[in-house]
């Protein structure tokens, strides 16, 4: 083995290397509050009376989580257009991972709502709150408590999905790995430090979700 | 779309399969040697597992193809695009099954043991006739949950330029130009097979839910 690890062009890429993690940060972010949005529309509208919206939710979750991310990302770049939808490619790996995201969130969602007794829901409206105050104060905060874990490793997830985005040409992390590869060659370089990049993002995020739970929903209420 | 097209496809499905099926039989192997590491009460073993399952829950599945993709090329093994790939995949499955395994090893009661070794069982008695069996089951759903997420996960081997189903659905479309009608034929595809495994995950995972309680 005479091959020697060249990690130059990585040091002179390290501005945008960073840049693209910004990038990534982005995306997910983005992705995470619109699957939240989704999320909990979807509970809403699995709950409704109407039979059909029912319906439309569960086959769209069905839908969503037995196709791969890929394919939904790739369908909805070129969905768009045809709806008269022009967007960049960062916003639409963005709706991408919101539609991804949110149907696994609205799984979670529901795991955690069917868990509220119907007995506390009957107490709320008998104490005279209002419907949205009930699902509010009642349904909401208390399911979200209980379904933090399983909405962090699903947001993490979301989190390294965003890689696929590269397949759009989006503005993250593993496209901006991609263009120096393609100019220096150095791919296992490149692609390893990207690697520990990534693994440190995830890091970061799990701490950071560690401190919001510990702050706004651990029990008992500071 | 034409027949010639579908039959494109069709081809591109097989080598999906392919992967999968590789995959999932060299995780397994490996995936269990992980997860009796992982519970071995080996300290050196545990850490070091512990820090296998998470470098590959930390990571993106696309590092990972990549980080295989040209390091198996460095260490001067001159490997076919896809023997790569299909080891990147396995690495990949070893991990996840491994932690999955690793939960249902713990999960069964500790009574157990305790009375395998009460009966002077030895390690590999007690975990294949004691622990394993009851292990497996639990293990059910999880893995079937993961066999689906192992197939969509193949897709991204198109990334990295190997011709399954995703792949070959880009290059119909590039032909034909119909992304939208391509990219329904290969969703609808990649959704009969996953479909069926995912509500037979869920069956199980009813079943053992009411089995235990």
């Amino acid at each position: 083995m005479n091959y020697k690890l060249d990690f130059t062009p990585i040091v002179d890429g390290l501005p945008i290397l960073l840049g693209g993690c910004l990038g990534t940060l982005g995306l997910a972010l983005g992705g995470m509050v619109l699957a939240i949005v989704i999320g909990i529309g979807g509970v809403v509208l699995r709950n409704s009376r109407i039979r059909a919206l029912r319906w439309a939710v569960v086959g769209f979750v069905e839908l969503i989580r037995n196709t791969p991310f890929l394919v939904q990302i790739y369908f909805i770049f070129f969905a768009l257009p045809l709806a008269g939808i022009r967007l960049d490619p960062t916003p639409t790996a963005i709706i991408a991972l919101g539609i991804n995201g949110g149907a696994y969130a609205i799984e979670i969602i529901r795991g955690g709502v069917q868990a509220i007794g119907k007995g506390q829901i009957e107490a709320g409206l008998a104490l005279a709150l209002h419907r949205m105050q009930v699902f509010r104060l009642i349904v909401l905060k208390p399911a979200l408590r209980s379904i933090y874990p399983s909405l962090v490793s699903q947001f993490i997830l979301l989190t390294l999905t965003t890689s696929v985005a590269s397949a759009v040409s989006a503005y993250e992390l593993t496209s901006v790995a991609q263009t120096i590869e393609s100019n220096s060659f150095r791919s296992f370089e490149v692609y390893g430090t990207v690697t520990v990049f990534y693994f440190a993002m995830s890091w970061l995020l799990m701490r950071m979700f560690g401190l919001i739970h510990a702050h706004y929903l651990s029990y008992p209420l500071k | 779309m034409g027949l010639p097209q579908f039959l494109f496809l069709i081809e591109g499905l097989k080598w999906t399969l392919a992967l999968v099926a590789i995959a999932f039989v060299g995780g397994t192997v490996a995936g269990l040697s992980v997860a009796l590491a992982r519970t071995s009460g080996i300290r050196v073993l545990e850490r070091a597992t512990a820090g296998y399952i998470a470098l590959f829950q930390g990571t993106p599945l696309l590092m990972q193809l990549f980080v295989v993709y040209y390091g198996l090329a460095l260490a001067g093994l001159r490997l076919d695009a896809w023997v790569a790939v299909a080891a990147g995949f396995t690495l990949h499955a070893s991990a996840y099954l491994g932690e999955i395994w690793r939960g249902s090893i713990e999960a069964v009661p500790w009574g157990q043991i305790e009375a395998a070794r009460a009966l002077n069982l030895r390690y590999l008695v007690r975990m294949r006739h004691v622990v394993m069996p009851q292990a497996l089951r639990i293990s059910m759903p999880a893995t079937i949950g993961f066999l689906v997420q192992l197939l969509k996960g193949t897709s991204l081997a198109a990334i990295v330029g190997f011709t399954e189903l995703t792949r070959a659905g880009s290059i119909v479309s590039n032909q034909i130009f119909e992304p939208l009608t391509v990219f329904a034929i290969v969703g609808a595809l990649y959704f009969a097979l996953c479909w069926p495994l995912s509500i037979w995950g869920t069956r199980i995972e009813r079943r053992l839910a009411t089995a235990t309680r």
